[in-house]
């Protein structure tokens, strides 16, 4: 008995945490370049509207994870014109994603509120999967799940291994040496902004189509302030990123455990420990010291221009 | 060919960010014509009805100034934070616990008291202290630890939504509401003077009344000085002999104290009991109406109340053309775009040159 509970919880941490890991593994990326995008929650919002839709009216479901993908990153491209191009205020810019996401997939997606429509549904490991309990935990999830473990270490090969990762992180730490060694640094804040914005999206699309099979105005509920703060809590660092994400989806199922061993907690209270968890995070992670020391990208945030130099 | 952008040298004049800002409007409300189109609505039809409701009937217009009043306060207290760049982003959650402040205040701390010339002010005091207090959490955070105060006020406003969700679920939920989450009715003692059958309250005019002490403040104390040199340049300010720290512990408690009154003004001039979502979103279309109104209590005013006319005619077009309410939302994030755009392009040209 006791068991089954341990099981169900830690598969409802990764199934709970998988969404923060993309939607963060995203902003990482984007934050990575000098791109401070606020915007992740409005990308998470038309990733998972449109990823219901189109699998509602194809039930395609890898279709619908493309075009989640796709169409948040329009939105992400729409920041980075706003904060590259233009050199805007990016604060207010990413606030702008925000409404503009919400509003946007509220707006569309009324018409297919409580309508039902194809979801991923577990896929168990050949071998893995056969093995007791981790197995179990692990390997007989669904295909999106599978897709965050090996995204993971990915992304972390291409950051520190590659020439191109290297260039990512030359340009978020310092843009005019990475000017001077010939590196295109908008060009690069592009890219990889919108790339974020795909992640966001593909975040947005596990809502909709794997976690709770169906749309639901604002379903996102603040996963993506929180992916957020996790790229601070993970020290920018995908492999950390991950723990994390995994650890904040433990948090939100705690509820069920607690439900389970009969502690009685009111509904309400338990739906505010995500986010007391993520302010005491930022308790312990937001000093000027700490992220000096701990890789901040140091022009997070700042517009680079070659003829004014900050 | 490609864009090239360079810094202007003169600064923006009144003129060109009063043509900005209508420039703004304009092309948002141009795009947001092709989104109505795409739900298959005639978005000229639906403009007409936006304005002429809201803003062209006695009871449209009744009910607008009734929306302006939360947004004002809320604003109010938005353009104290973001003057000093402190992007407090909770007035929703500051709010909510006002309303909830009021709301034990006038059902339970103080029920017996049947003098409304005791009983209001004291809900005020209630409602501003608690939305006070929700602001310094943020405030203390941000100045002891450097906690960015964007995602803590955001994570708090969290918190306060699920916690009067929690109270009107569970310990107060009225008697006699038949099982739905709501509270009793407030007192009389503790209702705002009403002038009219349909809802004009004493309220709208206290926020009317605040814009013009946030200016006083802002324009003419020292405190509003300091605000401004710290905001502007929080190193000089500390060298000036400005405590910046300080400071952003006050400024959140007043941008707080004004948000924590608005929703104070809504339950004892509005509502007059608690209920879940009793809130459209006021709290964040504050923020664009603080940005929008360049941080100037009276343009606040006057844009405060163009959004009331917006939230009351979205809901008459949802109503009568079956047009989703978030097209408010859409409407706002189009607007905040091009807001930004617009004001990037005041201090930057864009250039055509050859690669």
């Amino acid at each position: 008995m006791s068991q089954n509970i341990v099981i169900t919880t830690v598969a409802g941490a990764i199934r709970a945490g998988t969404p923060l890991l993309f939607a963060s593994i995203g902003e990482l990326l984007a934050e990575r370049s000098g791109v401070l995008n606020l915007g992740v929650e409005g990308m998470m919002l038309i990733g998972a509207f449109t990823g219901f839709a189109v699998s509602y009216n194809t039930g395609n479901l890898w279709l619908a994870v493309v075009v989640a993908m796709v169409v948040a990153a329009l939105l992400a491209a729409l920041h980075a014109f706003m904060s590259v191009t233009l050199r805007a205020n990016q604060v207010v810019s990413g606030l702008a994603l925000v409404f503009l996401g919400s509003g946007l997939s509220g707006f569309w997606g009324q018409r297919y509120v409580g309508t039902q429509a194809p979801g991923f549904s577990n896929l168990s490991i050949p071998l893995l999967g056969k093995i007791p309990i981790i197995g179990e935990v692990l390997f007989d999830r669904d295909p999106l799940v599978y897709v965050g473990y090996i995204l993971v270490p990915l992304v972390w090969w291409f950051l520190y291994k590659t020439r191109a990762g290297m260039n990512l992180r030359a340009v978020g730490e310092a843009p005019s040496a990475a000017d001077a060694r010939g590196i295109n640094v908008s060009l690069t804040r592009y890219i990889y902004t919108i790339v974020g914005g795909a992640f966001a999206g593909l975040g947005g699309a596990y809502l909709s189509l794997a976690y709770t099979p169906m749309w639901v105005e604002n379903m996102s509920a603040g996963r993506g302030w929180i992916a957020i703060v996790l790229v601070i809590f993970a020290i920018w660092d995908p492999l950390l990123a991950m723990v994390g994400a995994y650890l904040f989806g433990g948090i939100s199922v705690l509820q069920f455990g607690l439900q389970v061993a009969q502690i009685p907690i009111p509904a309400n209270i338990m739906k505010m420990f995500p986010y007391l968890f993520t302010i005491i995070v930022m308790l312990f992670t937001s000093g000027e010291k700490m992220k000096k020391r701990f890789g901040a990208p140091s022009a997070l945030g700042i517009p680079y221009s070659r003829e004014e130099k900050t | 060919m490609r864009l090239k952008i360079e810094k202007r040298h003169e600064n923006a004049s009144t003129f060109s960010v009063l043509l900005m800002s209508i420039l703004s409007v304009v092309v948002s409300l141009v795009i947001l014509g092709f989104i109505i189109l795409s739900l298959g609505k005639n978005p000229i039809e639906a403009y007409i009805q936006l304005v002429s409701w809201p803003l062209g009937t006695i009871a449209g217009l009744t009910q607008t100034l009734i929306s302006m009043m939360p947004l004002l306060f809320t604003s109010l207290g938005l353009v104290i934070a973001f003057k000093m760049k402190l992007w407090n982003i909770g007035a929703e959650g500051q709010f909510y616990m006002g309303a909830f402040g009021a709301t034990w205040g006038a059902l339970f701390l103080f029920n017996h008291i049947s003098n409304p010339w005791i009983m209001l002010p004291l809900l005020a005091l209630l409602g501003a202290g608690i939305g006070a207090g929700w602001g310094a959490l943020a405030g203390v955070m941000k100045a002891q630890l450097g906690v960015n105060e964007i995602l803590s006020t955001l994570m708090l406003n969290y918190v306060a939504i699920y916690w009067v969700n929690y109270l009107v679920y569970g310990p107060w939920k009225g008697a006699g509401s038949y099982n739905f989450p709501i509270t009793a009715t407030f007192p009389k003692s503790a209702i705002l003077p009403q002038y009219t059958a349909n809802g004009i309250n004493l309220g709208i005019f206290l926020a009317i009344a605040t814009s013009f002490f946030v200016y006083y403040l802002l324009r003419w104390t020292r405190f509003g000085f300091e605000i401004d040199i710290a905001g502007d340049n929080p190193k000089a300010a500390e060298y000036a002999g400005v405590n910046v720290k300080k400071m952003v512990i006050i400024v959140m408690i007043v941008s707080g104290a004004l948000s924590g009154l608005g929703g104070m003004m809504q339950m004892s001039g509005v509502l007059f009991r608690l209920q879940p979502n009793f809130s459209p979103g006021y709290g964040y279309t504050a923020i664009i109406i603080a940005l929008l109104a360049r941080l100037n209590p009276f343009v606040t005013v006057a844009v405060a109340f163009l959004f009331g006319g917006l939230i009351v005619g979205t809901q008459q077009i949802q109503l009568f053309l079956q047009i989703p309410f978030s097209l408010v939302n859409a409407f706002q994030g189009l607007l905040l775009f091009s807001f930004v755009a617009g004001e990037a392009l005041l201090h930057y040209k864009l250039r055509w040159v050859r690669a």
